[in-house]
């Protein structure tokens, strides 16, 4: 039943670009039903998946394939848990490109962005609904290659290419990896399925193999330093609802895709838990501090994204230890901070990404040096900013701090029960992560929506329109609903996790699993208070006469004076110099009468701008020679094609009774 | 039936080679129109009784090999109002010393591991090997786009010989796969001619080497 429920919704959602496509005439109509179909399609899905949560069985779906055989599709409680956003945010997504990509104004793109959307959640349905190895491979690749056409939708522009086009290398680099991770599980384990392996098919050598491709190809689909670079640059330029998307969704099929396939592989030493965590502490700190020195408003949002799912693989890791420690409150705790996380990043990244998108769409620019006074034109859009960035802090009461104190919880337990060492280097790493996103979440909000406007296009920037505000509103509330009542998901969180771990069954009650309510309770109210005395202070603010400040002494002071959002994180980077490389042009020793000068500090991406590109350069140095070879000349690539045929056929020929009738023996 | 095979398959030998010995476009584009009504009546001799896959593929094969695509490319041809030479890069004759090499080639494969019991047609593989190579040989030792879909065409002839080896063991569907592909491949090389055409104001490929990066 509910897995019918979300096949139906699967497929609506995947048909909801072809009314804006056949409508082409209409346009508007076209579009808006496009939407209506998209979210008739996620209601149905998200049906299905809340059944499947709160336990309604389902049978499995199959398609006679000899090749492949068995099960198809199943919807078990994990599968729900992960669709849920799907469904959620492929719904707002597509209200909100009503308002942010209008097919009455650019007609051909809102289509292809339309069609795109839809295949993209069919794609990640699909492998989240998969149980075998290559249904989900048709699903990876189909959501891999819808959001390469979503990333470089507006493929005009130079910067929308390349970064398609790393998008595109990272993604077939998982793909391929995924490859020989599932062919090589079904030499080991004899078929596709994804059903634990029985006793004694896998040794020690080929676990850590098959660990190490599920590191490798979900970890770079997840983002998990240093396989992230791909993400900012297509975060960055891609249309704000697919950043949200791929952001808040996209990167977490990583995360289920290495839930599913480890956890099949039974408690893995502890050095493979110990990578995972250390993968994600490492990611969770250089993440957040990469994201506090960009001045791209959405580059900040992509690297948070790094922060945060290198938060989730923490836990992930906690878990895996404590799998093999055999801790099952280890396993609690990491597991369902991580998982509880997954949803909470679901709700707050998409919101900071479509507030983001608003701000672009009002002012033309995403550089926060160029942004400012936002608040006073788009007093929703900061609101809510605001109120995303909250969350992304992890401060309560919103949902990001549920998480993380779950997290925190489970370190602290495992400083009691053995895990010294992990719980002293994990929790300082955390608590300074949590900080620094506080530095970065300021700069941006600050930067973008406070001050004074420092472009001309910023100080005309308009509220966006409802289209766009009501997918705001929703994802606020529920990123309020679940930081103010946890205790509503808490029954299908414990659904997912039983999935996973059979040692966690019963312990989500006992082992007062969320933040006392107490603690929540005054938490909140301080909250409140203070906000409301802010509120107040403002308001009474208001009625001051209007007059300038002080001005430096300056005659004319301008807001191009103001602290830009750079210059607010410079006192910052500073610290940070040996994690993170700042490249700062300053201009030469100026003469006595100055002359028109300029400075501008940039930070490279480590990976891709430290690594890959010096690396890609030498590669292509040594490969010189072998450009002889591309003449450019049709007829010599068929001459290739030609001769290696001739040598495969070369090997058909029966030598020996050729031989046998020339020479017959004597 | 195997001497009336026999027959068929010995003439289309002799086609390629005259397709590798021609001048003109327009007998070339003839010749192998000619091979693929030849080709499209092999399924029905083949197995001594006529069957409905084998209808099909007769049918669908001499209708798109001997009437469409000819008809195609001589369109094509027109409309690009050009010489209407085959300009090789190697000479006439070495072309068909060429293809008369590859004929002797896959006479080599007279018989196939696991294909011994089709004694009976013991020219199909060689035939279908050598028709494959000498339309490489078309794709690679002439210069104008059109020749190219020759090459292409005859490429394929050959693939169907093989593939009438397996028509009863293999459904329809692997064959009229290929001739889709043909047909697609075809249906892109006549836009690219006229692209060609337009743009270099003739269909010799080698102007293509400019638009390497």
């Amino acid at each position: 039943m509910s897995l019918a429920l979300a096949v139906t919704g699967t497929l609506l959602v995947v048909l909801s670009g072809l009314p804006g496509l056949l409508l082409a005439k209409w346009p508007r109509t076209g579009q808006v039903l496009s939407a209506v179909l998209c979210g008739l399609g996620s209601l149905v899905g998200l049906a299905g998946a809340f059944a499947a949560l709160s336990g309604v069985g389902s049978a499995d779906l199959s398609f006679p394939w000899l090749a492949v055989g068995g099960a198809w599709l199943r919807l078990d409680a994990l599968s729900a848990f992960f669709l849920v956003p799907i469904y959620l945010v492929a719904a707002l997504g597509s209200l909100y490109g009503l308002g942010y990509w209008p097919q009455s104004r650019q007609a051909g793109q809102a289509v292809y962005l339309q069609i795109f959307w839809g295949l993209l959640v069919g794609g990640m349905a699909l492998l989240v609904l998969a149980r075998q190895g290559m249904a989900f491979l048709f699903g990876w690749e189909l959501m891999a290659l819808s959001a390469f056409f979503l990333v470089s939708t507006d493929s005009e522009r130079i910067e929308c290419r390349n970064a398609g086009w790393i998008y595109l290398l990272a993604t077939h680099v998982c793909t391929l990896t995924l490859f020989v991770l599932f062919v090589y599980w079904r030499s080991l384990t004899g078929s596709f399925e994804f059903s634990a392996p029985a006793a004694g098919r896998l040794t020690t050598l080929s676990t850590g193999l098959l660990f190490t491709l599920c590191l490798l190809g979900f970890g770079m689909k997840a983002g998990l330093m240093p396989l992230h670079f791909w993400l900012p640059g297509a975060h960055a330029v891609a249309p704000s609802h697919v950043s949200a998307m791929m952001s808040g969704v996209l990167l977490t099929m990583g995360v289920y895709g290495f839930l599913r396939m480890v956890f099949l592989l039974g408690p893995l030493p502890p050095v493979w838990g110990g990578l995972v965590l250390a993968a994600g502490l490492a990611s969770a700190l250089i993440g957040i501090v990469l994201a506090a020195n960009q001045s791209d408003l959405k580059r900040l949002l992509a690297y948070s994204s790094v922060e945060n799912v290198g938060i989730i693989f923490s836990g992930i890791g906690l878990a895996m230890l404590g799998r093999w420690f055999g801790q099952p409150r280890w396993v609690l705790f990491g597991l369902g901070g991580a998982l509880l996380h997954v949803w909470n990043h679901a709700g707050f990244k998409p919101l900071l990404f479509f507030a983001a998108g608003g701000v672009l769409h009002a002012a033309g620019t995403r550089d926060l040096d160029r942004l400012g006074g936002l608040a006073k034109h788009m007093p929703f859009s900061a609101a809510l900013f605001a109120l995303g960035a909250i969350a992304a802090c992890a401060l309560p009461p919103l949902n990001g701090f549920i998480s993380e104190f779950i997290l925190y919880h489970g370190f602290l337990e495992a400083l009691g029960d053995g895990g010294k060492l992990m719980a002293l280097v994990a929790v300082p790493i955390i608590a300074i992560v949590g900080a620094v996103a506080i530095v970065a979440f300021v700069k941006a909000f600050g930067g973008g929506f406070l001050g004074l406007p420092r472009s001309p296009a910023a100080a005309v920037a308009h509220e966006a329109p409802l289209a766009m505000r009501l997918p705001m509103a929703v994802l606020a509330v529920v990123c309020l609903l679940i930081g103010l009542f946890p205790d509503l998901v808490l029954p299908m969180l414990e659904r997912a996790m039983l999935v996973l771990s059979p040692a966690v069954a019963g312990r989500v009650r006992a082992d007062s699993f969320l933040p006392p309510f107490r603690l929540r309770l005054v938490v909140g109210l301080f909250l409140a208070i203070s906000s409301l005395m802010a509120l107040w202070l403002a308001g009474r603010r208001r009625q001051a006469l209007a007059a300038g400040t002080w001005d430096c002494g300056y005659a004319r002071p301008d807001s191009r004076m103001q602290y830009t959002a750079s210059s607010f994180s410079q006192a910052f980077s500073r610290v940070f110099t040996w994690l993170v490389r700042v490249v700062t042009k300053r201009p030469a020793a100026l003469p006595v009468f100055p002359l028109r000068a300029a400075m501008d500090s940039k930070v490279p991406e480590p990976v891709l701008d430290g690594v890959l590109y010096p690396a890609a350069g030498r590669v292509q140095d040594r490969l010189v020679r072998l450009r002889r070879f591309q003449h450019g000349l049709i007829q010599s690539y068929v001459l290739y094609v030609l001769v290696a045929l001739f040598i495969l056929l070369a090997t058909l020929i029966p030598f020996g009774r050729i031989a046998e009738l020339l020479f017959p023996r004597l | 039936m195997p001497n009336l095979v026999n027959t068929i398959l010995v003439i289309v030998l002799a086609l390629n080679l005259f397709a590798l010995g021609n001048s003109r476009l327009m007998s070339v584009i003839r010749i192998v129109s000619a091979q693929g009504v030849l080709l499209g009546l092999l399924p029905l001799v083949m197995h001594g009784h006529i069957t409905i896959a084998a209808l099909l593929a007769a049918g669908v094969g001499i209708i798109l090999k001997a009437i469409i695509i000819p008809s195609m490319m001589l369109r094509a041809l027109r409309d690009a109002d050009i010489k209407r030479e085959v300009e090789p890069l190697i000479g006439f004759l070495p072309s068909i010393i060429l293809g008369a090499l590859a004929t002797g080639f896959s006479l080599l494969f007279v018989t196939l591991p696991g294909l011994a019991d089709e004694a009976a047609v013991s020219l199909v593989i060689p035939t279908s090997f050598a028709t494959v190579l000498v339309g490489f040989i078309l794709l690679t030792t002439r210069y104008k786009a059109i020749s190219q879909v020759v090459g292409y065409l005859v490429l394929e002839n050959g693939i169907f010989i093989f593939g009438l080896l397996l028509v009863e063991a293999l459904p329809l569907v692997v064959e009229m796969g290929v001739l889709l592909d043909l047909f697609v491949g075809i249906f892109v090389i006549s836009i690219i001619v006229n692209h060609i055409n337009a743009a270099f104001s003739s269909l010799d490929t080698r102007h293509l080497v400019s638009l390497k990066e």
